[in-house]
């Protein structure tokens, strides 16, 4: 048995037999031709026919892969029709008198080298392309080309890396899986691999050759592992692993578009966690109601200089808009010592988690704040926002919030720049003392969300960090949970909401009893969505049953 | 002739995508449009050129617009980039 590892494009697991990739080899000829006009009048017919091909499989690609996946095709029709690109070929034509075949693979060279001397990853891709579009050309120009990627059972792929228009023409129904020896995880093989759900490992290497045609094979997209004529121990362990699969496959078929309801009639939320744009796929695809919890550092974690408030309109008008009316909790930077940011210039802390942070750096460096404020602000015109502040442990810092919302809104106004003030603003509460005063902040704010990560972490005293600390670390701590149903019934009284956006949020054990505690909204990671809503259908609550609930006893508990 | 400049905000820089919406958007009009950057200009409407002058996110272009219908189209094209890039 041999193991290979790669990068896992798609979350699945498949089996069969390997099937390597034959890309058909342009043996491009060069030879004098006696009239040019013939050479340039067969461009034409091929660039027609090429076109017409490509605006094909793009009308294919929009209803598989969607529309920004499928825009590549109309790029490479574009390519095709760019002046410079057509002249190219026939300026080699009429000046070398020369074959069509040979005027286009010199043309793809040259346009394919500029783009490779770029220094930038994305453009040096972009080379991919221009051969990609002009091997279409010339395949169209071989009139004995037949496709010699026919098979006759479904078979796993293997190839060096695919370009986009051969990945959309594959026969899903004979593809498994890909094995790609290059490639990144956002090429566009990725991409369309991840559209079209089939499990795919790319940046094998060269661990496979051609010998292996036909051999039995696994591709495990969980664990990012292929094996190659695997043995009974690791052929049993993938079948149930795949049965696995399988089973959350069609319960996400069974439980998308249902109701997040009890069975005596009790709604509660469901929205998701993400940290980054790239999220909103998963958050959509697992049929979360909203995002509870939008995670804002990755702009800053990911940039080596502040973001700008415009990079940041961008990104959360991306969001709003992709979310179309669905809520989006757009949680301000929530950043410390402990995370790299160089560029923010914070000293080294003994304790990060209990330093300068989060709203803390935002008070005190008000231009961070207010542009952020500016962004969402002017982002909310194209969705339904939320804003949320986190580490929040007084009235006061509340106050002072506002102050700056006021003037922030008031600059937006003065400047005519659209935007939409009037939307939710709550806080975290990650902290003993947000969970303590809680009546009081409950009056200053719509909405809580509990952070309860932090909020154990700051409760118990224990780092979650240390391993050592796990037997102290007890994460159903009666502590933390009379805090949670404080914050609750304080934020009830003033007839508003409280989420629970920490990692408890997920945790089925407790389910029941938040649902008890009257928590409004579960904002978990978009994987665990449905795995909640399952449990939110099985729940009765008009029952006496207490079973679930770790101490026994129910509410009274708390009172 | 019109000109403006435009500091670029797409993490991306001008990409094969959004290159390709100003290819298109470049044809409308009657005027010709040439984006510079870094010593290199382009036609708006060759796409290659465009891509090949490889703006990067923060970068400033100048694009200039010349024709009888200059003056809404560099207007049109400001609020297209704005959207855009």
């Amino acid at each position: 048995m041999l193991t290979i590892s790669g990068k896992s494009v798609y979350q699945d697991i498949c089996m069969g037999k390997l099937a390597f990739f034959k890309r058909q080899g342009h043996m491009i000829k060069r030879y004098k031709v006696e009239d040019a006009q013939t050479e340039l009048a067969r461009m034409e017919d091929a660039l027609a026919k090429t076109r017409e091909q490509l605006q094909k499989l793009h009308e294919k690609a929009l209803t598989e892969v969607g529309e920004a996946n499928a825009a590549i095709f109309e790029i490479h029709a574009m390519m095709l029709e760019d002046p410079d690109y057509v002249e190219s070929i026939q300026n080699i034509i009429t000046t070398q008198q020369v074959n069509l075949e040979y005027a286009i693979g010199a043309t793809a060279d040259n346009f394919a080298a500029v783009f490779e001397a770029m220094d930038d990853a994305y453009m040096q891709a972009r080379a991919a392309d221009v051969r990609d579009v002009s091997d279409r050309l010339l395949a169209n120009l071989d009139e004995e080309k037949k496709d010699p990627n026919v098979f006759t059972e479904p078979v796993i792929l293997v190839a060096d890396d695919l370009a986009p228009s051969e990945t959309i023409q594959m026969d899903k129904d004979m593809v498994l899986g890909f094995l790609m020896k290059e490639g990144s995880v956002n090429s566009h093989t990725a991409i369309l691999a991840r559209s079209m759900g089939i499990p795919a490992l790319v940046g094998i290497g060269d661990t496979l050759i051609e010998a292996q045609e036909g051999t039995f094979a696994i591709v495990d997209g969980i664990e990012g592992k292929a094996y190659v004529d695997p043995d009974p121990e690791t052929l049993q362990r993938m079948e149930e692993r795949q049965r696995e699969a399988k089973e959350r496959k069609e319960l996400l078929q069974s439980l998308k578009g249902q109701e997040n309801v009890t069975l005596d009639g009790r709604k509660v939320k469901i929205y998701a966690n993400i940290g980054n744009t790239r999220d909103i796929g998963n958050v959509l695809m697992n049929d979360a109601e909203g995002i509870g919890l939008f995670r804002s550092e990755f702009l800053y974690l990911e940039s080596q200089d502040f973001p700008t408030e415009d990079e940041q309109f961008m990104v959360y008008k991306q969001v709003a808009e992709t979310m179309a009316g669905r809520p989006v909790v757009i949680r301000t930077l929530d950043i410390g010592a402990d995370k790299q940011a160089d560029y923010f210039h914070l000293d080294k802390e003994e304790n990060p988690a209990l330093g300068y942070r989060a709203i803390r750096i935002c008070l005190t460096r008000p231009e961070i704040f207010k542009t952020q404020l500016r962004a969402i602000y002017r982002a909310a015109v194209y969705g339904n926002l939320l804003i949320m502040y986190p580490m929040i442990i007084s009235v006061e810092e509340i106050h002072q919030i506002k102050e700056i919302e006021k003037e922030v809104k008031a600059e937006l106004q003065a400047e005519g720049i659209p935007f939409k003030g009037d939307i939710e603003s709550g806080i975290m509460i990650e902290t003993p003392a947000a969970a303590l005063i809680s009546d009081e902040l409950a009056k200053e704010v719509d909405f809580f969300s509990v952070g309860t990560n932090d909020l154990t972490q700051y409760t118990l005293a224990v780092d979650r960090q240390n391993v050592k600390l796990d037997p102290f670390c007890n994460t159903h701590h009666k502590a933390v949970l009379r805090l949670i149903q404080y914050a609750a019934e304080n934020i009830h009284r003033e007839g508003k909401w409280i989420g629970i956006c920490g990692e408890l949020g997920a945790d089925t054990r407790l389910t029941e009893l938040f649902l008890r505690l009257g928590i409004d909204e579960l904002s978990v990671s978009p994987s665990m969505v449905l795995e909640v809503r399952k449990k939110v259908r099985e729940l009765d609550l008009s029952s006496e049953k207490t079973s679930g609930l770790p101490w026994g006893g129910g509410k009274e508990q708390y009172e | 002739m019109k000109e403006f400049q435009y500091v670029v905000k797409d993490p991306l820089g001008i990409h094969a995508r959004p290159a390709g919406l100003l290819v298109k958007e470049a044809k409308n009009g009657r005027s010709e449009i040439v984006i510079e950057f870094g010593g290199k200009s382009a036609d708006a409407k060759r796409l290659l050129a465009v891509m090949s002058l490889g703006v990067k996110s923060g970068n400033e272009v100048t694009v200039r617009v010349e024709g009888p219908d200059e003056d809404s189209r560099a207007e049109e094209l400001k609020a297209f980039f704005e959207a855009n890039f």
